[in-house]
């Protein structure tokens, strides 16, 4: 008998599950399943005008063409939130009569493949007779504005979402703060890129009349439920598989009218229908996000206490909602949780989300929050600028450091640790020794920074936190589908052998989910990783869950997990104690057996097992013949945090920022898997530092979007992320079971700020700041030219 | 991103390569190194209906030194110009200005020649053979013709050789070691084509500079070269200041283009600072 104690899987940096055989090449994708396949290709054409009437779709007679007028019958989508401020618009499976936006399907082609679909396409004449667009925000919500949708504002034009937050004491505090500082920061528009662009494959069942569509996705259940409602037919009519994902990031969260398509054309056609996005149409028509301006304005102590924040958000949610998060996503979330890791008491928000001729918005790594993190950020430095304070000072002074704390939106911050990070970090970066070296530098002409960033990132939040969004009408309810997520529920089943399954609702698509999902389970159930399978992404085997998004897999499946493999484990218990004798409580589950504590008898798990599913009669209490138990979790959220510093140096010929040093003081509760933990976190700075510095979609004047290739729209390479160097905390929070909390977007919410601090920081001796971002060497270069100019004539 | 559908071939000599791409010059293109032909026909920018593939053809790989020039077979791998041992202030170019074409995976199928035959204005090889008078050899079934970079060169995509010419070599001129040369350039992302880019080769005997040659990248439909920056060091005392006068003087003379990744003052910006470091003067005296 082994009596060492036994170590616990939980903590371990085991490599990951899934690896091996995605390195090796055999991962499969939804390409791989339409390779080979005896289907139909379809290509879309798409609008080139940013707002227009269709006059005529037309095409030789060779060329099976598709348009709204064969798809009549079809829902449109219809993302609902139930606000007042809040405006619903339908999006046309395809475009009916009129265009919203460069790069919306008007139409689709079949052929036999990828190749001869874009000939065919080549060959479709859309006759489209522009109209007015409005492309920016600015101008569609003023008076007399085109209006992108004809319907109903309530507020000002186009003005789909209006919220408003006023704090009672709010007037009284700003009138007796020392100092007013304001600051506008801004986001250019920016898409997730995932390496795989959309695709999904629909295989038409003549037997059953069903169909099975493999797509690449976040959200299966849900993509089934949006998918079977706009094509009104019973959800078991289709079955959703996500197989292996090249990346979401949240681009493949939302319902894609295109999937609708295949899915519709699959079923009249009777036929295989495969659809590849090319990268164009990625860029063109997959969902952009955070093309946001914020006014701020802080009112401060003179010892740098901020008393009271206002702000007037304007997020540009492009031509339709999202389904199923809505249009209401950025603007929302942007006000509940401006605040984000400050102690603000007193609070002043108007937050909108505005109509635009351009790609819709949809939830991208971070939300709102990349955008949010930079006010705050930068409101804290120029305060600290004007206060005559050092950045990391006035954070101390800010930040909030008893919990719980109910902020002024009303959310509630569980345990977390922004001081001991702020300072953790700012050990790491030897603040002094950095000056010293900034000084040095300066006098030879070169400009280093450093910037700091503290944040909360709101993770692992379940159905309470999402109906906080709606303010519920009272008119109408029945009829409009509104949808909030949600809950976990794991199924976790012992087999025979002894071995575990574990079916999810969640839907890993490159977070490891099932390395760290199978830790858990062994930990409850004393067994190996390596002997609990985990199936997920795929309807007809998995229990309904709401799929991977918002940092919330680990906190609510992960929860859920434990439940059902707690529950598991007991029920091991009772029937090893029946066999052993004592009681259920004496029995530990160590190394795949059940032991007695006090005697040390044990039984191997594999025995009960398969005495359990063929020797029913051995059951004690007249239990189910199976080992199975439900888990269900549905947390109202947990808040991990986080600081990060980045050092730079500006090339100031160039306006090029080169990032010499990346640190992060991390706190995302328990680590469950710290290898899985910092993949996330270098991910997640990554595309941080994308924003930061590199991506940002651009359109002409006439609303053509011209970043439509990786010749414009520049991800960073590995050449271009530094190093970076984490240290954790882990505060353990009562609001997650595993103490666990999310971290899937930390790394691109906090990057952004701490980088556009430490260029600024860089610059303070040519007077620049960055506040809108990217900070590109053109920018830059054409401020550095600027201010020296201004400079020379003032000398 | 699929092209439409074209033929292949795959000639095995020369002679044969001439005699197919003879067949229907105007529908048909050479494939070397595939790394701008191939995604300009993915994204449907260019569609030929034949591809005439030269990589089986003998002759056309290696750098050669003869007396006064240095030959390059059109097919060299800029990974095989990257890795020449090439001796003297032209090897050292070559090197400098290979490192930074692409990425490694690119260096290793793309062309010297096809580089040149492609044309992009802001290309490593062609600012090279601009620079350097490089001449450029080309053959048809009607015969071999040689010429010059400054006809080369004729706009964006654009040279002067014609739809049945196979480019087969580049000559250069051999550089003695009175000459400094260097390449600087400045683009968003390791490996991207430069914004901007700068090359120079200045001969300089007893401090003073008896011949200078500057050319730029991405300020031009065509490798530019600067007439200002090369009189402006023509005759002076070699030294960081007469440089940077240099610069100055070319990021007066050009005009160049605006796009999404910098406008005309921003590019004359980079001209400014790029020049003194293709010549590495930051440690030369003023
Ligand atoms: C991601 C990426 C980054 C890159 N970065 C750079 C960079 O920084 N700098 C740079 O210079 N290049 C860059 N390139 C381009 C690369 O260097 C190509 O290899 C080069 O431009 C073309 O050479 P090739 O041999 O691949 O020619 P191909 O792609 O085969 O052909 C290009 C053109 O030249 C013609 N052609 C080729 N050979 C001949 C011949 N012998 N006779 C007549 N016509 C011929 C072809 O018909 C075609 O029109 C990059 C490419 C990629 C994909």
């Amino acid at each position: 008998m082994n009596t060492a104690e036994p170590r616990s899987w939980t903590g371990r940096a085991m490599p990951r599950l899934e690896d091996p055989a995605i390195l090796r090449g055999w991962g499969r994708y939804v390409a791989d399943v339409a390779a080979g396949d005896d289907c139909l290709h379809v290509r879309f054409v798409r609008s080139s005008h940013a707002a227009g009437r269709i006059r005529s779709i037309s095409a030789p007679a060779h060329v099976t063409l598709v348009t709204a007028a064969d798809l009549a019958g079809l829902h449109p989508i219809r993302a609902v939130l139930d606000r007042p401020d809040y405006v619903t618009v339908a999006t046309p499976i395809l475009a009916d009569d009129v265009v919203r936006f460069v790069g919306e399907p008007v139409a689709a082609v079949l052929a036999p493949s990828e190749a001869e679909a874009e000939d065919a396409l080549d060959e479709v004449v859309v006759d489209i007779e522009p109209l007015p667009a409005v492309l920016s925000a600015e101008a569609a919500s003023r008076r007399d504005a085109p209006l992108v949708h004809d319907t109903e504002f309530p507020g000002d034009p186009n003005t789909v979402v209006d919220g408003r937050i006023h704090t009672p004491g709010f007037d009284e505090a700003v009138a007796s703060a020392d100092r007013i500082v304001t600051v506008q920061v801004g986001s250019s528009r920016q898409s997730a890129m995932p390496l795989e662009a959309r695709a999904s494959h629909a295989a038409y069942d003549r037997a059953t009349g069903r169909v099975t569509l493999h797509a690449t996705l976040q959200m299966p259940h849900m993509t089934r439920t949006g998918i079977a409602d706009c094509l009104g037919i019973p959800e078991d009519d289709l079955r959703v598989i996500s197989p292996d994902v090249g990346g979401g990031f949240g681009a493949k969260m939302t319902l894609a009218r295109e999937d609708i398509v295949v899915v519709h054309l699959s079923r009249t056609l009777r036929r295989n229908i495969a659809w590849i996005e090319t990268r164009e149409e990625n860029f063109l028509g997959a969902w952009h996000s955070r093309e946001q301006v914020y006014d701020i304005e802080g009112a401060f102590s003179a010892a740098g206490e901020l008393l009271a924040l206002r702000g007037d958000l304007v997020c540009d949610v492009g031509a339709y909602s999202c389904y199923p998060v809505t249009f209401g996503v950025e603007p929302l979330m942007a006000m509940a949780e401006l605040p984000g890791c400050y102690r603000v008491r007193e609070y002043s928000v108007r937050s909108r989300g505005i109509l635009t001729n351009k790609c819709p918005i949809a939830p991208y790594r971070g939300v709102s929050r990349p955008v949010q993190v930079l006010a705050m950020e930068r409101l804290m430095d120029v305060a600290a600028a004007e206060l005559g304070l050092d950045p990391v000072q006035i954070r101390r002074t800010n930040l909030v450091g008893e919990f719980p704390h109910r902020t002024p939106s009303g959310l509630v911050l569980d345990d977390a640790s922004h001081l001991e990070t702020l300072q953790l970090a700012a050990d790491m970066a030897d603040l002094a020794e950095f000056r010293e070296r900034q000084r040095a530098a300066r006098e030879a002409g070169r400009y280093l920074g450093i910037g700091f960033s503290s944040f909360a990132e709101r993770t692992g939040y379940g159905t309470p936190a999402f109906a906080a969004r709606s303010v519920p009408m009272t008119l109408g309810r029945e009829e409009i589908a509104t949808v909030t997520p949600g809950a976990e529920r794991v199924i976790c089943t012992m087999d025979p052998s002894g071995g575990v399954t574990l079916r999810i609702g969640a839907s890993p698509h490159g977070q490891g989910l099932r390395t760290t999902l199978s830790q858990v389970v062994s930990d409850a159930l004393g067994i190996e990783p390596s002997s609990v399978r985990v199936i997920d992404s795929d309807t007809d085997t998995t229990p309904y869950g709401w799929g991977s998004f918002a940092s919330r897999a680990m906190v609510i499946a992960g929860g859920a997990t434990l439940i059902a493999a707690r529950e598991l484990a007991e029920r091991l218990r009772v029937l090893a104690a029946h066999r052993l004798g004592g009681l259920p409580d004496d029995i530990d589950l160590v190394e795949g057996h059940a032991r007695r504590r006090d005697t040390g008898e044990e039984i191997a798990l594999r025995v009960l097992a398969r005495d359990t599913y063929h020797n029913a009669q051995l059951i004690p209490d007249k239990g189910q013949p199976a080992l199975e138990a439900v888990g269900v979790y549905d947390p109202a959220g947990t808040f991990a945090n986080a600081c990060h510093v980045a050092e730079v140096e500006v090339d100031p010929d160039t306006g090029e920022v080169r990032i010499e040093r990346f640190l992060v003081a991390e706190d995302a509760g328990r680590l469950v898997n710290p290898a899985v933990v910092d993949g996330q976190i270098h991910g997640g700075i990554a595309q941080g530092i994308a924003n930061a510095l590199y991506e940002e979609l651009i359109y002409d004047e006439r609303g053509v979007l011209v970043t439509t290739s990786l010749m414009d729209y520049l991800p960073p390479t590995v050449a271009e992320i530094p190093p970076i160097r984490i240290a954790h905390l882990e505060t353990i929070s009562p609001a997650s079971i595993t103490g666990a909390k999310g971290v899937g977007e930390g790394g691109t919410i906090g990057a952004p700020a701490a980088i556009a601090n430490a260029v600024s920081d860089a610059l303070a001796p040519l007077g620049i700041g960055v506040f809108h971002l990217p900070a590109t060497p053109h920018r830059l270069r054409t401020m550095i030219r600027q201010a020296s100019r201004t400079k020379e004539a003032a000398s | 991103m699929k092209p439409s559908a074209f033929d292949y071939v795959r000639p095995l000599s020369l002679d044969e390569a001439m005699e197919q791409l003879a067949i229907d010059p105007f529908e048909s293109k050479v494939l070397s190194g595939g790394q701008s032909l191939i995604p300009m026909m993915n994204f449907r920018l260019a569609r030929p209906e034949r591809l005439i593939d030269i990589n089986r053809v003998p002759g056309l790989e290696g750098i050669v030194p003869g007396q006064d020039r240095v030959t390059i077979g059109a097919r060299t791998r800029h990974l095989a110009v990257q890795n020449t041992g090439l001796q003297g202030p032209l090897g050292s170019l070559l090197r400098t200005a290979a490192a930074q074409v692409g990425h490694l995976p690119i260096r290793t199928r793309g062309t010297f020649g096809g580089s040149i035959a492609h044309c992009d204005a802001a290309s490593e090889w062609c600012l090279v053979a601009r620079l350097l008078d490089a001449e450029m050899t080309v053959r048809s079934t009607r015969g071999e013709r040689t010429i010059p970079a400054a006809d080369f060169f004729q706009a964006i995509f654009t040279t002067a050789m014609e739809p049945d010419e196979i480019l087969t070599s580049i000559s250069l001129p051999a550089l003695d070691d009175h000459h400094v040369t260097g390449i600087a350039e400045f683009a968003r992302r390791a490996g991207d084509f430069a914004i901007v880019a700068a090359t120079a080769a200045v001969k300089i005997e007893d401090g003073v500079v008896t011949r200078a040659r500057v050319c730029l990248g991405g300020v031009s439909e065509v490798p530019w070269r600067s007439q200002a920056a090369e009189s402006a060091l023509l005759g002076s005392a070699w030294s960081a200041g007469a440089v940077a006068e240099a610069a100055a003087a070319a990021a007066d003379e050009v005009d160049p283009p605006s796009d999404s990744h910098g406008d005309a003052d921003y590019r004359r910006d980079l001209v400014r600072a790029l020049l003194p470091r293709a010549l590495n003067t930051a440690g030369a005296g003023s």
